[in-house]
């Protein structure tokens, strides 16, 4: 177990490097990366010489790179070209609002996803099955950002059930139910097609079979045979689907007009505000990894199999 | 066919045993979106960039004030809908189509040279593969673009980060296996060279995977752009993209909800067959990729 957390504690820390590399090698792909720094036609000569001496542009790259991570690590990410705000600031009033709702929408992934797989599996070809596919078929061809417009179009603006936009002060679960809907979608019908083929597949193994001559319930076999072992098969993709609720988090915000994360780099985008884009690309960084790094051992702790191989 | 011993006699029965067994209907909606693609001009029946202040918001012809030249509305600019939707297949086809052929072509090579060289080399490709899942690649995409600004190329090579691991990871778990083959051994005795080993022993046995994989991305590349062009990342205007215009639908959705849904439903229904004929092809060719949706 301690090879396996050393070897997953040094991959995070190489993925997180290769991340403010990449970000690195881009910015400075197009030459003077100065013309991101500062806002278009709106800088002085004084200030154009003051940031290249700041950054170091004189001397070799590689040692511009250290000097610039050396910064970042330190928490110093610039300040936004458009507003002249402090990146870490921007981002720290922002980055609860999405952390609310990636959680929400997690958890309501597995609570929804995975009885669902499970009854889809158990009573194969029946209506459930079907209706179960149905919607993980559709979940995994539409585009997110065209179900919350859809969501919205039916329940917000027709029916008046719930609110359309905006997350509002304080805490409402009803402006939490269609941005919750439209982020995860794709990851309950990942979760159902995925509970679905390992739980056949248990129902289909020797030890259920066994479990059956023996004369154990049906009840039994699925909640203690089936469900314990169907349970992996989410968790060893849910590392994957997090980039899908990042992307879907960058969608949702724009869409709802939710004020997180994702809402703040596509308006950096729109702004051509590099350094608040980068703090934003950070940041989910460094969440992505993060995540990934306790599913790995959530993993190791169910499935021994991967903790001593 | 082996099967036809199950075949039903009934003509109903029958009809709905080859629709089942055969992917029609995903093929013919793939069939209707090329022929869209490659024929928009003539197909569309008006200009997809042209304006009309009269025409603006046109309901869709079922509706009383519907007229039949849009017959699925017409936007807030006035532009046929059904026109814009038309000429959109052709942004999404070609991208899809180049830029899963550019991941296939650099997932390949990388994957073919990292199962047969292994060493060091394969070392640092896997160690590249496994970093480049680790970062969100959307984000990527969001940078490239700001530095970079839109273009075609652009785009291509942004969504080719999406797609060259699943390859790359897939060749090379094969040729690693295929390597300690003995034909593979015996065409090294012959005195074959590397490339000639490569190139006619190996690769023709991981091209039924390339197939399977290339097929299942096509729907997960057009759903990715898509997702470029609604947040303004994609193919700039005023060409028609798909996610462009859902986008530009969505300031006017309870005045005229057409604009925003009919792009929208083009995106689900291609992604949709794709992905159908994807698994098809997958169950059809080697159905132990099934881990790999």
């Amino acid at each position: 177990m301690r090879t396996f957390l050393t070897r997953r504690i040094v991959f995070s820390i190489v993925a997180l490097i290769g991340a403010t590399f990449i970000v690195f090698g881009l910015s400075r792909a197009l030459g003077d990366p100065r013309y991101l720094y500062l806002a278009q036609g709106r800088f002085s000569q004084e200030q154009w010489d003051a940031l290249g001496v700041e950054m170091h542009l004189d001397k070799p790259l590689a040692f511009q790179y250290a000097i610039w991570l050396g910064r970042a690590i330190q928490g110093d990410w610039g300040t936004s070209v458009y507003n002249g705000r402090k990146v870490t600031e921007l981002i720290g009033q922002r980055i609860f609002n999405t952390l609310q709702l990636g959680v929400t929408a997690f958890i309501f992934a597995g609570v929804v996803g995975v009885p669902l797989g499970i009854l889809s599996a158990v009573k194969r070809g029946s209506l459930w099955d079907l209706l179960a596919r149905g919607f993980a078929l559709l979940g995994q061809a539409a585009p997110p950002f065209w179900l919350g417009i859809i969501l919205i179009l039916i329940f917000a603006a027709n029916l008046e059930w719930l609110p359309s936009a905006t997350k509002g002060e304080g805490f409402a679960v009803s402006n939490f139910v269609l941005p919750t809907i439209t982020i995860s979608w794709l990851f309950v019908s990942a979760n159902i097609r995925l509970v679905r083929t390992s739980v056949l597949e248990i129902l289909d193994s020797e030890f259920i079979k066994l479990a059956r001559a023996k004369g154990v319930s049906q009840s039994a076999i699925v909640w203690k045979h089936a469900f314990r072992n169907a349970l992996i098969a989410p968790l060893t993709f849910a590392g994957i689907n997090i980039a899908a609720l990042i992307t879907g988090s960058v969608l949702t915000e724009t869409v709802f007009a939710w004020p997180g994360l994702g809402r703040l780099a596509i308006n950096a985008v729109y702004n051509n505000d590099f350094p608040v884009l980068t703090g934003c690309v950070f940041m989910f960084t460094f969440i992505y990894v993060a995540v990934n790094f306790v599913i790995d051992i959530l993993y190791a702790i169910i499935d021994p199999r991967i903790r001593l191989s | 066919m082996t099967e036809s011993a199950l075949q039903p006699r009934r003509p109903v029965a029958q009809f709905f045993w080859y629709l089942r067994r055969w992917p029609i209907i995903p093929v013919l909606i793939i069939l209707t979106i090329c022929i869209c693609a490659v024929f928009a001009d003539v197909i569309a029946p008006h200009d997809p960039i042209q304006s009309s202040i009269r025409a603006r918001n046109v309901p869709p012809i079922w509706y009383p004030e519907g007229s039949s030249t849009y017959i699925l509305g017409a936007d807030n600019l006035g532009r046929d809908l059904l026109s814009r939707i038309i000429h959109g297949s052709r942004v999404s086809l070609i991208i899809a189509v180049a830029s899963v052929s550019a991941g296939l072509f650099i997932g390949t090579t990388l994957g073919l040279i990292s199962g047969y060289i292994g060493g060091l080399v394969d070392e640092l490709i896997m160690r590249f593969v496994d970093i480049s899942l680790a970062i969100p690649v959307i984000m990527i995409a969001l940078i490239v673009v700001v530095i970079f600004g839109q273009g075609f190329g652009i785009i291509v090579g942004v969504l080719v980060l999406f797609t060259w691991t699943g390859y790359t990871r897939q060749v090379r778990a094969q040729v690693l296996t295929i390597r300690e083959l003995d034909y593979v051994a015996l065409a090294r005795v012959a005195g074959a060279s590397h490339f000639r080993i490569i190139t006619r022993h190996i690769f023709p046995g991981v091209v039924h995977i390339l197939i399977v994989i290339a097929s299942l991305n096509v729907g997960s590349v057009i759903l990715a752009e898509s997702v470029l062009s609604f947040l303004g990342a994609g193919i700039p205007p005023p060409t028609p993209a798909w996610g462009a215009m859902v986008s530009s639908g969505r300031d006017f959705l309870t005045d005229a909800w057409w604009v925003a849904f009919f792009p929208g439903l083009a995106i689900l229904l291609t992604v949709m067959a794709m992905n159908f004929l994807g698994d098809w092809i997958r169950d059809r060719l080697d159905p132990r990729l099934r881990q790999i949706d």
